[in-house]
């Protein structure tokens, strides 16, 4: 159809010969599925790391905060590090909803899902620290302008701080109800496609009822993009009041101009790298590499090489700020020549490498489409992204205005312990996500089947003219007629086709199909429900409806098949031939009659 | 009321579209569609008003920035006009940079929340509500077309089926939900 032309020269996003319901089976494999060892592996440790972190923090709460290693000098180190580490990679999720969704960006329908799960998470835990960093965090709700038995005692809404607390209230819950009002619709299909009733129960409660008609996807749809258009300032704005922590005080190094747009890319480009990290496991993990493509990877290389050289501009700009101001305290600044050669030398060296040099070698193609490289590329991004918020809270802290109160600082394990303790969290709700979410916003990724999929984009390439849609003419191709309720109707000129086309009058395929049909067992349809064979991985609707023509349509008879009725199953159907043997049907057909 | 209706099921959302633009052609008047992904120009072509939900976000916005000013100008100009740090807190015009921040994050979290409140009040969807689409398989890869017979049963399935229709049912309700 022509309302579906995408220019030839974009890649496909969907690779695969995929249909609607293959997309369908695919996201809902990891939930209707059980979890496998490695998941089990990956779980306990994150638990045992979150655990951890637990400790630390009742350690840190009921003993004081002088258990970290934070002195009179140096008040903020890992805590607000960690906190505006956390911050920003939760901002990369809403500029994949929101701001690619303005840009009416396709590549960002098979990651959007995962990196808004990866905001929320990220937010929850940067929203621990400002919690557990009080001295007094039993008297935090003081923070909130509740009217009060003190004379109504308010807040002070000049300190950034506060603005934090409004602006992280803010992100969070607006991320919140745009990532699960997207998810309706896909737990709305795991719903029906569950036969599980326990999961049945679940999910029609999480979807809220979810129908799909015609009028609630108008408002679906002005709901999502005016959520993108009010998302895309709030996620300038939240890093921005994060900046302000440090923009607007005195402190040398933390006063500049620069922070807020230089904090924002920031967060985009690390933020960036934490979905990098993420999906590169999930799609082998989940089996989804025919959404999450080499082509998905590589542009959010190009948004990495972006942000990360918006980024590099602003360290240059500090650096040279710093020397051009004529101001002996800019000495001392994070980015500055003191800086590199004082005894946080280290700390320098690793920012610099870390966000400036290694993120280049993205610019070759080669290196920005190979999957171990960017992997590496974006770990080596958090670890650097992390130094540069530890390098502008303590390094700039370490050495102000006066000599006298100059210090060093030295983390404790318990500073350790929480972070530790936040990556564990974050994992085991990111793992536990993956199990029981749709990871891929299935209901988006349809409406670009037909635009952006392999094989529709190779059809339209060889028969330009020819609309593209699938049409099944054939009204039992579903399921045996017999399972149809309702009054069943279709024009004359059909029915002759059902009854010419569903038996093959090939007489010595006849004696094939009984010898194979004698090997596995009959269907008697009076007295038997046919499965849906198409959960068996490898059978679409075209393989089933030759399935059904045969007279195979249960579990029970699938499992029986050996190679004698695969190489059978070859010369009748003449399609797909070593399929079946190659995705093991039998074997699948045996674990799905169980359940 | 119709006392029948007919499920047209379709497998392709091309196929649904031309199918709607053909009933609506007939002078028929279609109930409901229901599709597992949204399609575009489909509320269109079933001929749906747009939706103003937008309009109402933004009114919604302007109420959350009014809070934040009243709420502001009360704390900070007129209950407690307190010197912080030297910041002046004679007017509200005179601070209000330091306002700023919180009179943005009240817009969008007033204009965000209460427009997605409207959508689940306005749709009718919230925890514990079943779902009502007729088929299991129009949240995976089915479209169906849902159309009130008044009599005129025989000419309607003939024209649906003609529309490459993968199934037709004529479904008599049972129940009465409510």
């Amino acid at each position: 159809m022509s309302s579906h032309y995408e220019a030839p020269i974009r890649e496909p996003l969907i690779i695969g010969e995929k249909s609607y319901h293959d997309i369908s089976v695919d996201v809902g494999a990891p939930i209707l599925g059980r979890a496998n060892r490695s998941w089990y592996i990956a779980f306990s440790i994150a638990l045992v790391a979150f655990l951890w972190g637990i400790g630390c923090i009742i350690y840190t709460v009921s003993t004081g905060i002088g258990v970290w290693g934070l002195n009179k000098t140096i008040g903020w180190a890992w805590d607000i590090t960690n906190f505006v580490w956390w911050v920003g990679i939760g901002h990369a999720g809403t500029l994949i909803s929101a701001i690619l969704l303005l840009f009416r960006q396709k590549w960002r329908m098979a990651i959007n899902r995962s990196a808004e799960a990866m905001t929320i998470f990220a937010v929850i835990q940067a929203g621990l620290f400002p919690i557990i960093h009080m001295g007094r965090p039993w008297l935090a709700y003081w923070v909130l302008p509740i009217p009060n038995q003190f004379g109504s005692l308010w807040v002070n809404f000049n300190s950034p701080l506060l603005w934090d607390v409004f602006a992280i209230s803010t992100y969070l819950s607006i991320s919140l109800v745009f990532w699960y009002t997207g998810l309706l619709p896909d737990f709305a299909m795991i719903r029906d496609r569950t036969t599980k009733p326990f999961q049945k129960k679940i999910y029609s409660l999480l979807s809220f009822g979810w129908s799909g008609r015609v009028k609630d996807w108008q408002r679906f749809e002005e709901v999502s993009l005016v959520l993108a258009g009010l998302a895309t300032p709030l996620v300038l704005s939240v890093h921005t009041i994060v900046s302000f922590d440090f923009a607007t005080s005195v402190v040398p190094g933390w006063h500049s101009t620069i922070f807020p747009p230089y904090f924002v890319a920031g967060a985009i480009f690390s933020g960036f790298a934490m979905v990098q990290t993420l999906l590169i496991i999930m799609r082998k993990v989940s089996n989804l590499e025919n959404y999450i493509t080499i082509q998905h990877i590589e542009l959010m290389n190009k948004v990495i090489l972006l942000t990360g050289g918006i980024v590099t501009v602003a360290y240059l700009t500090e650096y040279f700020i710093g020397w051009y101001s004529g101001q002996s305290y800019e000495n001392y600044t994070y980015l500055s020549f003191g800086a590199a050669t004082g005894p946080y030398w280290w700390a320098f060296v690793m920012l610099i490498t870390c966000n400036l040099i290694v993120p280049l070698s993205l610019w070759v193609k080669k290196l920005r489409r190979n999957i171990m490289w960017t992997f590496m590329v974006a770990l080596i991004i958090n670890i650097g992204m992390w130094f540069e918020r530890f390098n502008i809270i303590v390094i700039d802290l370490t050495k102000d205005r006066l000599t006298s109160s100059w210090a060093m600082f030295q983390p404790t394990f318990v500073d350790i312990g929480t972070f530790i303790g936040t990556i564990g969290f974050f994992f085991v709700l990111f793992l536990l996500y993956a199990r029981t979410f749709p990871v891929i916003a299935q209901a988006e990724v349809k409406t670009i089947l037909k635009s952006s999929g392999e094989m529709y984009k190779k059809r339209r390439a060889e028969h330009p003219n020819e609309p593209i849609s699938h049409v099944d003419l054939d009204p039992t191709a579903e399921e045996p007629a017999s399972n149809i309720q309702g009054s069943y109707f279709t024009s004359t000129d059909k029915k002759e086709e059902i009854t010419t086309t569903d038996t093959i009058k090939d007489a010595s395929k006849d004696d094939k199909i009984n010898s194979l049909l004698s090997n596995v067992g009959t269907f008697d349809p009076k007295s038997q429900e046919a499965d849906n064979l198409k959960k068996i991985n490898g059978i679409g609707p075209v393989m089933e409806r030759k399935l059904h023509e045969l007279g195979i349509y249960t579990f029970e008879q699938v499992s029986k098949m050996t190679n004698l009725e695969y190489d059978m199953l070859d010369t009748i159907t003449g399609e797909f031939p070593g399929r079946a043997k190659r995705d093991d049907w039998a074997g699948q057909a045996k674990v799905l009659k169980k359940n | 009321m119709a006392t029948k209706v007919i499920h047209a099921i379709y497998t392709d959302d091309d196929v649904l579209l031309d199918a709607v633009k053909k009933v609506r052609a007939a002078k028929y008047t279609i109930k409901e569609v229901f599709t597992p992904f949204p399609v575009h120009g489909l509320d269109k072509a079933v001929g749906i008003e747009p939706t103003r939900i937008a309009i109402a976000s933004f009114l919604y916005g302007l109420l959350g920035l009014t809070v934040a000013v009243v709420m502001m100008n009360y704390i900070m100009i007129v209950d407690w006009p307190q010197d912080i740090g030297g910041k002046p807190s004679f007017t509200f015009i005179q601070n209000m940079p330091a306002f700023i921040p919180i009179m943005f994050e009240l817009t969008v979290f007033f204009a965000g929340h209460l427009m997605v409140i409207t959508f689940y009040l306005r749709s009718k969807i919230w925890p514990f509500r079943k779902a009502e689409n007729p088929d299991l398989r129009t949240t995976d890869d089915h479209f169906l077309m849902e159309i009130e017979v008044h009599g005129e049963e025989t000419e309607l399935l003939k024209l649906l089926s003609n529309t490459h229709a993968s199934e037709v049912k004529v479904v008599e309700p049972l129940k009465i939900l409510g």
